[in-house]
C-alpha cells in the first residue's frame, strides 16, 4: 500500500503539526483568535478511504498537537468527532455521489464545499472549546470564541484549498 | 453471540470513535487537576526540541526588547546593592538565613501562551538542571507559574494565566491574604479572591506572594489593584490585579525552590498525622 497517496498524506500530517504548533498557534488575533488549520488534514483525506484509519490518524493528529498545547486531549477529542462525522457532512453537502467518487473537494461547487468546511470546522471548534473551557457558566464565551476562531479557520482553510488543491 | 459480533462489525467505527473519545475526555479531566499524572505534556525531546529550534530562530525579532528588560533589571539590581552598600548598620543574621532559604535557577521560555483558558509555558531546563516540579516561576518583574512537568532537558510550566492556578498571596501592607485566579479574559489582569471586607483596600495597592505555600517565598511582586468591589453576598472583595510581569513577551525566567520547602511539607504532615 505504498503508493502516492500515503506519501502525500504523510507528509501533509507532519506538516500541518509544525505548522500549526510553530506558526499558527501564535498569531491571537485580538489577543485570542487562532486558526486550526490542521484539521484540514480530515478534510482533504481521501474520500474513497478507510474511515477507522481516518478516526485513528485523526486521534493522533490531535493528541500530538495537545501534546505541544500542554492541552489533556481537548484536540484529541475534537478531531476524532469530525472524523466519524465526516460520511454524514459529506452525504449532506454533497449528496450520495461522493461515495462512488464522482466528486473531488476541490472540484465541487463553492456552495458545497462551503456547507462541507463550514459544518465540518464549526463542529471541530465547538468540541474543541467546550472542553477546553469546560465551564457551563461561560456557555457565551465558549459560543464567542467558537465563531471567530471558526470564521479564521474556515478562510484559512479556503485559501489553502484554493492554493493547493488539486485542479484536476 | 453471533448479533453482537455483527453488531460490533457493523458500528465498528462509532465504537472506535467512541473509544478514542472517552480516552480524550479522560486525558482533558486529568489535565484540569494539577497534581495527577500527566500523561501528554509539552516537557519531552519531540515538543521541547522543535519549540527550542522555533525559539532559536524567533529569538532575533524580540531581542531588541529582551535586552531593554534586562538593562531594566540590571539597574534595580545595582540601585539596590548601592543601597544596601550606604547602610551601615550590618544585617542581622536571620535575615541572611532568611534570604539563603531560596535557590535560583536561570531558564529561557521557549514556548509561551497567553490567549487560552489553560496556559502553559516551555522552558529550556529540565530535571538535568535541577529543575523539579512545584519550583516556582517568576520573570525580573514578577510571578509568572509554577512548573507542572520535567524531563530531562525541558519542563512545562503552568501559568497564572490558567484557570486552575491558585496561589497565595496578600497585601504588601497589611498581611490580609488571599488566593490568586485568572478569570480567562485579559492577560494583563488576574484576580485576587477571598480578602476580608475588613481589609483596607485602594487602588494600586501592591500585591506580593505570600510565604504560606511552599512553593513561593515571601514577598515576590505579583501586581498592583486596578479595581476592586466587593461581593454582593459574602463578606469578600473581589479584586482585579494588573500583573507586573507582561505575560504576552517573557523570555527569561528564574525558578525559585524554598530549601525549607521540605521541612515545611514534613512538619504540616506530622501535624495533621497527629491530629488523626
Amino acid at each position: 500500500m505504498w503508493n502516492n497517496e500515503v506519501v502525500i498524506n504523510t507528509v501533509r500530517f507532519v506538516f500541518l503539526i509544525l505548522l500549526q504548533v510553530v506558526l499558527l498557534d501564535h498569531i491571537n488575533f485580538l489577543g485570542y483568535v487562532n486558526p486550526y488549520l490542521y484539521v484540514f488534514f480530515i478534510l482533504v483525506y481521501p474520500l474513497t478511504g478507510n474511515k477507522g484509519l481516518l478516526i485513528i490518524l485523526s486521534f493522533f493528529l490531535g493528541l500530538t498537537i495537545d501534546m505541544f498545547n500542554n492541552s489533556g486531549g481537548i484536540h484529541a477529542a475534537a478531531s476524532v468527532s469530525i472524523a466519524w462525522i465526516r460520511p454524514f457532512i459529506l452525504k449532506y453537502a454533497f449528496g450520495v455521489g461522493y461515495e462512488y467518487n464522482t466528486i473531488k473537494i476541490s472540484t465541487a461547487s463553492f456552495s458545497q464545499q462551503m456547507i462541507f468546511i463550514i459544518s465540518m470546522v464549526f463542529i471541530h471548534h465547538l468540541v474543541l472549546f467546550s472542553l477546553e473551557i469546560f465551564n457551563t457558566s461561560q456557555i457565551l464565551f465558549i459560543l464567542k470564541s467558537t465563531l471567530f476562531s471558526g470564521v479564521f479557520t474556515t478562510l484559512v482553510i479556503f485559501c489553502s484549498l484554493y492554493l493547493f488543491g488539486k485542479k484536476s | 453471540m453471533q448479533q453482537i459480533i455483527y453488531f460490533l462489525l457493523r458500528n465498528k467505527n462509532f465504537l472506535l470513535f467512541f473509544v478514542l473519545f472517552l480516552i480524550s475526555v479522560f486525558l482533558t479531566i486529568n489535565s484540569h487537576s494539577y497534581h495527577k499524572n500527566q500523561y501528554v505534556n509539552s516537557a519531552n525531546f519531540i515538543s521541547g526540541g522543535i519549540y527550542s529550534v522555533k525559539s532559536s530562530i524567533t529569538d532575533y525579532f524580540d531581542l531588541k526588547n529582551q535586552n531593554k528588560k534586562l538593562v531594566e533589571e540590571n539597574r534595580l539590581l545595582h540601585l539596590q546593592l548601592y543601597q544596601l552598600e550606604n547602610v551601615t548598620e550590618i544585617p542581622k543574621p536571620e535575615v541572611l538565613t532568611n534570604d539563603s532559604l531560596v535557590s535560583l535557577v536561570g531558564a529561557k521560555v521557549i514556548n509561551n501562551s497567553f490567549s487560552k483558558t489553560k496556559n502553559q509555558l516551555t522552558i529550556n531546563k529540565g530535571s538535568l538542571e535541577g529543575v523539579q516540579i512545584d519550583m516556582g516561576v517568576i520573570a525580573p518583574e514578577g510571578l509568572v507559574g509554577i512548573v507542572s512537568h520535567t524531563s530531562k532537558k525541558f519542563a512545562s510550566v503552568q501559568s497564572i494565566l490558567n484557570s486552575n492556578s491558585q496561589v497565595a498571596a496578600k497585601f504588601k501592607k497589611s498581611n490580609h491574604f488571599g488566593s490568586l485566579v485568572w478569570n480567562g479574559k485579559d492577560p494583563h489582569v488576574v484576580q485576587l479572591k477571598e480578602i476580608p471586607r475588613v481589609a483596607n483596600v485602594a487602588l494600586g495597592d501592591t500585591i506580593i506572594t505570600d510565604g504560606r505555600s511552599t512553593i513561593f517565598p515571601e514577598g515576590i511582586l505579583i501586581g498592583t489593584v486596578k479595581d476592586f468591589e466587593i461581593e454582593e453576598v459574602g463578606d469578600y472583595y473581589n479584586i482585579n490585579i494588573n500583573l507586573f510581569a507582561d505575560m504576552t513577551s517573557l523570555k527569561h525566567v528564574y525558578l525559585v525552590a524554598r530549601n525549607d520547602a521540605q521541612e515545611i511539607k514534613q512538619l504540616e504532615k506530622e501535624a495533621s498525622d497527629v491530629e488523626q
